[in-house]
Order: structure tokens, then sequence, then C-alpha cells
């Protein structure tokens, strides 16, 4: 590993396996190391072994949910947008090629007291239970401006500027009710509280959009996930990166990072200097260069035996439950998996709930949601500080990732992977398509 | 037409031991010397016909990911084959490849298709004679028989610079893999599994791609 190269990635975490593939797609020669013996950082899937070691030291996994190797726990619970911008990187990378993904089945919303299915076509609508008759054609007026909307067609604005509108001011324009408001806000535009309804339109509109996309595409519902857990998705680009000749170096702590006039110029580890004029990291490897949000996010993984109750023995499912349904500011999350997307042994169904701490008993904020997956066979839980740069990395160009943050999609992870490919590089991440199959044999001289 | 399976196939073997070149050698009876480690292209398929079967091999190299032991669990995913490679002439070569068959037995799926391959035959033989030249070799066939014995597993020694040997590694592999097991579509979790590259019909403003 010792020697010169345009880039160290310091963690392989999803952002920073990522950015470690465009970068060597790009050309740059890339070193990427990870003080830990496993690929994912803090978006790793673990197995029962690891997480009880993790969050359960005194009581280590003895087999009793089946086989060890049969569980990947995910640290961070996300899904994918099926229409979003991971998806999309996903393609035209061809990390698609390494992995395989199925729907979750079904998104789910708490609504007094019990959960119903956020429909995902017009019949499941008709027959939904979180709307009235005439509170269904308000909804349905609303959609229908939302899906008519045409940025260069003003015909299609109603009167209105999304830029200057708030969102309060457009559900209200269609009459919608507070319960419709908490529905279209929280379990379609996927906002975790409700700061959202005094900013302009615009964002929201946006996130509608995207929901709507991605729920059209599959049908079932917005999401996807690999099959054996996201930790799949930073080995996928991982590999992407070796393939374009990145080096990987896994269970290397830095033992000094070397700076020259004040700016990165490199690592020491047990193997040698590497030198580079850029380094990307995570959190975790430059403490001293980033700072706590101020929020704390609670995770608790629980195992089960069962699906949740009323979700119609879905395999998988994503449930919100809206802040104020709850007495709450933050929304929590619950997201459930199975052995459907081999993620656990067969019989058993995996439940991650998480939201930001507002108290400090957290355990009990989670109370709502507990009652809605039913008995758990055991719980481990965790509680995460989310942290961001200081700076932008101008100055010492050590450009740092922001903590993976409790929303229950990766929309802010790929902001994170623009926003830092481009202080990298000085220009916009454009997508291009990589070379088919075919294509690559031939330039491996095989054709 | 015949069936077709697909098969994913990993190659495994400590860094310059011709895993490339085997499998350049069988998907395009071509060899180049002083091939530069793998660089941008780590998927090739090659399809193989035995008797009424086809079977398209979806061949998985490296990437150079083994150079610090840290290939992801993401890459025995799934396989159904797996070619663990040495050569016959680095004697610490075969030390890695003891490693890497212990790898396989742990993370890979149980009935996992395993080929032993000793490779650069060329180096210990006489390219006139077809003899074998006294003092070349530091591993004996002896010695490679029985690991695979031990373990179970296919044993050839090839030479991808020669071609000698490496489509019979193929076939032989090819004749193990049980038909049925060859993708289990029937689990229940290849149900609703979806094509994240097929194209999509939609005319909403969703769609964001830069380019």
């Amino acid at each position: 590993m010792e020697g010169d190269y345009d880039v160290i990635v310091l963690g392989t975490g999803l952002t920073e396996c990522i950015l470690s593939g465009l970068l060597s797609i790009d050309g740059k020669k890339v070193l990427h190391i990870d003080k830990q013996d496993y690929y994912g950082g803090e978006s790793a899937s673990l197995n029962l072994t690891q997480l009880y070691s993790k969050f359960k030291p005194s009581k280590p996994y003895s087999d009793q949910f089946g086989k060890d190797r049969d569980w990947c726990v995910d640290l961070i619970p996300k899904f994918l947008m099926s229409n979003g911008e991971l998806t999309n990187i996903l393609v035209h990378t061809d990390v698609t090629r390494y992995m395989e993904f199925k729907q979750i089945s079904g998104s789910y919303v708490y609504r007094g007291g019990r959960i119903a299915k956020v429909p995902s076509n017009q019949t499941e609508a008709i027959s939904s239970p979180l709307m009235g008759f005439f509170e269904k054609r308000r909804m349905k007026n609303f959609l229908e401006f939302i899906i008519k909307y045409k940025e260069d067609e003003v015909s299609t604005h109603g009167g209105v500027d999304l830029d200057k509108i708030t969102m309060d001011e457009l559900y209200n324009k269609y009459g919608l009710e507070r319960g419709t408001k908490d529905f279209i806000g929280h379990a379609m535009a996927l906002w975790s509280n409700d700061d959202y309804l005094s900013q302009p339109a615009r964002e929201t509109y946006d996130r509608i959009v995207l929901y709507l996309g991605s729920v059209a595409r599959y049908g079932k519902s917005p999401y996807i996930y690999p099959l054996y857990g996201l930790g799949e998705l930073p080995q996928g680009f991982a590999r992407l990166s070796a393939i374009y000749g990145g080096t990987f170096m896994l269970d290397t702590p830095i033992e000094e990072v070397l700076y020259e006039d004040g700016k990165f110029a490199g690592v020491k580890t047990k193997e040698g200097v590497a030198k580079a004029p850029v380094v990307i990291a995570d959190p975790t490897y430059f403490p001293e260069k980033v700072r706590s949000t101020g929020q704390k996010v609670i995770r608790a993984m629980c195992i089960l035996d069962h699906p949740i109750p009323n979700t119609s023995d879905a395999d998988s499912a994503q449930i919100i439950i809206p802040q104020n349904q709850v007495g709450r500011k933050n929304d929590i999350y619950i997201a459930t998996i199975s052995s459907a997307h081999n993620i656990c042994a067969r019989g058993y169904y995996l439940a991650i709930i998480s939201t930001i701490i507002e108290t400090d008993k957290p355990h009990l904020e989670l109370e709502p949601a507990f009652k809605v997956i039913g008995a758990t066979k055991d719980v481990l839980m965790g509680i995460a500080e989310l942290y961001e740069p200081i700076e932008d990395g101008s100055k010492d160009h050590i450009y740092i990732s922001r903590s993976y943050d409790p929303s229950s999609h990766f929309e802010s992870t790929t902001d994170d992977v623009k926003d830092i490919y481009k202080r990298v590089t000085g220009h916009d991440l454009v997508l291009k398509k990589r070379a088919t199959v075919e294509e690559e044999a031939e330039l491996a001289g095989l054709s | 037409m015949s069936k077709q399976t697909s098969v994913k196939l990993v190659l495994l073997g400590e860094a310059a031991v011709g895993k490339s070149s085997l499998v350049l050698r069988f998907v395009s009876n071509d060899f180049q010397e002083n091939k530069e480690p793998t660089i941008g292209a780590a998927f090739l398929t090659q399809r193989c016909t035995i008797g009424t079967k086809t079977i398209k091999f979806e061949i998985w190299d490296t990437a150079g990911q083994e150079r610090f032991a840290n290939l992801a669990p993401l890459y025995y995913r799934n396989a159904q084959a797996a070619l663990v490679v040495y050569d016959v002439t680095k004697p610490a070569s075969f030390i890695k490849a003891r490693h890497w068959v212990k790898e396989l037995h742990e993370q890979a799926s149980k009935n996992i298709v395993i080929a032993l391959v000793g490779n650069k035959y060329d180096l210990v033989v006489d390219p006139e004679t077809g003899e074998e030249i006294e003092g070349r070799r530091s591993v004996s066939v002896e010695e490679g028989k029985a690991l695979a014995d031990e373990e179970g597993l296919l044993f050839f020694e090839t030479s991808a610079k020669s071609a000698f040997n490496v489509n019979e590694v193929f076939t032989a592999i090819g004749k193990q893999i049980p038909e049925e097991t060859s993708k289990p579509q029937d689990e229940p979790s290849s149900v609703g599994r979806i094509d994240l590259n097929a194209p999509v019909d939609e005319s909403g403003g969703a769609g964001n791609c830069a380019c």
C-alpha cells in the first residue's frame, strides 16, 4: 500500500464506498482503508454474534435464533426509494450486477391507535380506512394537482407558486384535514417532523413526486431492499472501486495523519506510509473535525417469530408513526424484514424501531412502536449521536461525511455523496452508464 | 435448444498465480504474457455445453481485493462454483490455497463445487518433450491430490499459457453442478426479485438522471 495516491478514503460506510467507486471510475488512484475487519462501518449488516457483542456484550449469542450466519442485521435501518438517487447510481454504475433486490411489501401509517396500509393504487385508496368519503375526494384533487403540475406550463400551476406558498397553505387550498396532512407529509413526503408545513411547498412537492414515482415503478410500496441486507451496498460499491483499480485494506488502524502546510498529506499505518493530497473519511476518523448535530437517534433491533400484526402477514414493511399521533415532535419508524430478504433464519422477523430522542428516557419513547410490533423474542438497543463536519474541507483537504440520519431512505445519503464529490473534484457528479459486460470483455481483450 | 443454467463461479488464490489468465484462456482461448493485475473487467461470462445442458458461467474475478485478504462476503454470496488457484512453482501460494478452501467452507453455500487448480504447469515441463524437468516444481501432484481428496475438491494441474487442462477444469465443474441447484429458483426468497436495469416507462417528473 505504500506509495502515492490521488485520494485516500477512510471507512467503508456506504457514503465512502460510493465515492470510492465513483472516483475510481473517474481514473483516480484510490486507497481505501478501514480500521475494522469488515466492510460497511456504520452502514454494515451484522450477524448475531457481532450484533450481541456490540449491543449486549454481557450476553454472547448462543444459537437460540438459528444459525448465526443466516442473520444480517442492519445497523442503520433504511430502504431504497425505487425511483430515488441511490437506485439511479446503482443502475448507472451497474453495481446491480453484484446484488439482487426485492420490493418491500407495504408501507403503513399509524392513525388513531392502529396501523393502515398507505394505498398504493386506486383500488386500495377507495377501500382505505384512512379517510372518509369526502376527504378522499379532496385528497384525489390534491394528488391530481401534484401529478399534472408541469414546471413550464403555468396553466397547470393552479395559481400557486410552489416557491412562495407554504405547504400548509397549499393543503388548506384543497381543504385537507389535519389527519390527511399528517398522512401526506409523513407517510408520502416522508418528513419526520412538522417543520415543513411553514416552508415553501416546493420540496414537499418534490418528495411526493418521488414517492408516487417510486410506488408506480414496482407496485406494492415505494421501497426496494437488497437481499442479505443493506451491508451489501457498501460491499458492492467497494467491488466497483476495486475493479477500477482501487486498493482496499481492512483491519488497518490509522496510526498517524500526516500534514504538510496545514493540509492533508497522507496516513501512516502498520503497512507503511501512503500519501495523497485528499482524504475522504467518516466522522469516526476525525473526531476533532466534526461536531454533534445535537440530535441523537435510538434504534431498537427486535427479533420476532411472527409477522407484524395488521399487515396481512407482510414479509416486509415500513411503518410510520407520525409524531402528533403519539404526542411527539419526531416520527417513529419501524422497518420490518424477514427471511424473504435473506436477512434472518426462516420463521423469524426483524423489526427495527428508530426515532430521534426527545426525553431522558429514550426507551420509553419507543413504547407505541412496541405495541404495534407485538411480542418480541429479544430486543437490542443502541443510541447513536449524529455528527457533521465542522469545515467543508477546502482548507485542509479533509472531506468528512455526515452520520446516517434517521430518515427511512437514502436520499440524504446520496445528497451527501454528491456534495462531497463536488467539493473534492470541483464539478457536479454526472453519472455515465458503465460499459456493459460485453464492452468490458472487449476492454480486456477478450472479444 | 438445450437447457441453460447460470452458474456463478468465483476465482480465489494468491495474487499472480494466473487466475485471470485461466479465465482469459477459457473465455477467449488467449494468453497475455506479463498481464497487468486485473483492472476494469472482473465479470466475464462464457457458455459451456456439456452433454445436453448448456452452462453459462458468470465468472467473478477478485479485482485485486484478495491482496490484503479483503474479499467481501458479497463475493462468495450464492457462488455455485469456485476455482482455488495456486502456482505449482510457489509453495506459499499452495498454503494460501488451503486458506481459501477453508474460507469457502465457512462463507460459501454448502453444495458449492470447488476445483483446486495448480496453474503454471508449463513452467515445470520441457516444451519440446512434454516431460517434467526435475527441480522445477515446488508443489507435488501428490500434495495437491491429497488436499483435494481431504476436502472433496476436483483437482487439476493447468497451464493458462499452453491451454493445458483449462477447458477440462470448467467442463468438470459443469458436470458436477446438479441441475436443480443451479440458481435456487424455487426458494421462497427468489419470489419477487426485481430487475433494476429493466427500462422504466415513466412520464412523471420523477426521473432525475443528470445526464
